[in-house]
């Protein structure tokens, strides 16, 4: 079966049990971790664990806390500003592809937008492993030419006088966007406050969560 | 080298398609790709400069033509073959044709968590003082190296501003290479969108990038 060239097909046959069809992708993907098991070099249980630590442990969530927190927190967020790695580390949040962090701010005159142009660089402990897009040679090419127009594949429309503020992540330096806090919001608690904080709008392809669209 | 990761700026590769936020995945064998890079990037016999070397050496018509996951895969093949860990012959048969190494490093299931949370540290302590100080106008070079660079094309020999002095890091350009660490001085430099992309360009764009010292040259102000 051909793998659609971003990766946004859900590929049918790709089942795991004997007797079904698999893409070549998936046995390239297969013979590769059976020579490498077969060699001593990869332990199997490492690869579930692996896959279970970026499936429900590490995800957006954890960035949806530390806004939520910055929101809630003067002192926090003045800290994440100067020092988010040590500000997002006493949250737990730490580690690969989190080593260096930056917080940078949305403001009704300014709007930040992350990208790497060069692969796909992404603040995995605080959102988790990158989505399709982030990675996609559309998002990768336009994010620095033309942010306004992805910002429009993303249903997102700023002001024309909003200057747009683009962060290409080109060394180990991970960029964390905290979204402007919705109106209404005040006097919320964390958890309350974490609800409207999406994943695109921590990378800047969307905004927080608006009150009408938190309710059912 | 001006392989095809270098998008920035390209034209033609239509919307971006945003997805739902708890997609983890798209196929089975993703997952395995995943965890299988991760594990075998443990073993320490390259560091994450020669892994985003490997994948950007791939034709770039494979490259553009590949899934990440794909470009992952591809990518740990060359660097397996090229440490001489796997052979060829091994990877068209599907299985081991020999032992493994006994003395390679293997990172064991119990060992993931706390490896994940150390992650790898790439500031050094600095050597020297900061060339370039917050606010200071530089040129980055104009420069075409066949080897790795972090120097985007779309951001050679232009003039920015240092937004931030972010410390001393190990040079990519060097270190994917084997050629050491070579820590420097790393910079934010911020363009105007005009700067980068001339006078049709959106006039409320500002674009950075993370430039190493050796990439910046001081430009009048």
């Amino acid at each position: 079966m051909h793998e659609h060239s971003h990766g946004h097909h859900h590929d049918d046959h790709d089942h795991d049990h004997e007797g079904s069809e698999l893409s070549p992708m998936a046995l390239r993907v297969r013979a590769l971790e059976s020579i490498l098991v077969e060699k001593g070099y990869v332990d199997p249980a490492a690869l579930d664990v692996l896959i279970e630590t970026y499936e429900t442990k590490i995800g957006p969530r954890n960035g949806a806390r530390v806004v939520a927190k910055a929101w809630a927190d003067e002192e926090y967020r003045a800290w994440l500003r100067t020092d988010a790695t040590a500000a997002i580390h006493s949250l737990g949040f730490t580690g690969r592809q989190g080593e260096h962090m930056v917080a940078v701010e949305n403001t009704a005159e300014e709007h930040n937008l992350v990208v790497c142009t060069l692969c796909s660089c992404y603040p995995w402990p605080v959102l988790g492993l990158p989505p399709v897009w982030y990675k996609s040679a559309p998002y990768r090419s336009r994010a620095v030419i033309d942010p306004r127009g992805v910002l429009a594949d993303f249903g997102v429309t700023l002001p024309a006088a909003t200057r747009i503020r683009v962060w290409d992540s080109t060394a180990e330096t991970r960029y964390l966007v905290i979204p402007m806090r919705p109106a209404g919001t005040e006097g919320w608690d964390e958890e309350a406050l974490a609800r409207l904080v999406t994943r695109d709008s921590m990378i800047g392809t969307g905004l927080a969560r608006t009150l009408e669209e938190l309710r059912p | 080298m001006n392989g095809a990761q270098d998008l920035g700026g390209m034209m033609g590769f239509g919307p971006v398609e945003p997805e739902p936020e708890d997609v983890r995945f798209h196929a089975p064998w993703e997952k395995r790709a995943l965890a299988v890079t991760l594990a075998a990037g443990a073993m320490g016999a390259w560091n994450i400069d020669a892994s985003r070397h490997a994948r950007e050496t791939l034709n770039p018509a494979d490259y553009l033509s590949s899934s990440y996951y794909e470009i992952w895969i591809k990518g740990l093949e060359k660097l397996l073959l090229a440490r001489g860990l796997v052979t060829a012959e091994e990877l068209a048969a599907g299985r081991a044709l020999a032992p493994g190494d006994p003395g390679q490093r293997v990172l064991k299931a119990a060992d993931v968590p706390a490896v994940l949370a150390r992650g790898t540290q790439y500031d050094r302590p600095p050597e020297a003082t900061a060339r370039f100080a917050v606010g200071e106008r530089v040129r980055t070079k104009v420069m075409h190296p066949a080897g790795h660079t972090r120097l985007p094309r779309y951001a050679r020999g232009k003039v920015g501003t240092i937004a931030r002095v972010n410390g001393v890091f190990v040079f990519p350009d060097t270190h994917a290479h084997g050629k050491g660490e070579c820590p420097q001085w790393l910079y934010t430099v911020a363009f105007s969108g005009a700067e980068l992309w001339g006078a049709d360009g959106d006039a409320t764009l500002t674009v950075s990038i993370d430039a190493w010292e050796s990439y910046l040259e001081g430009a009048a102000a």
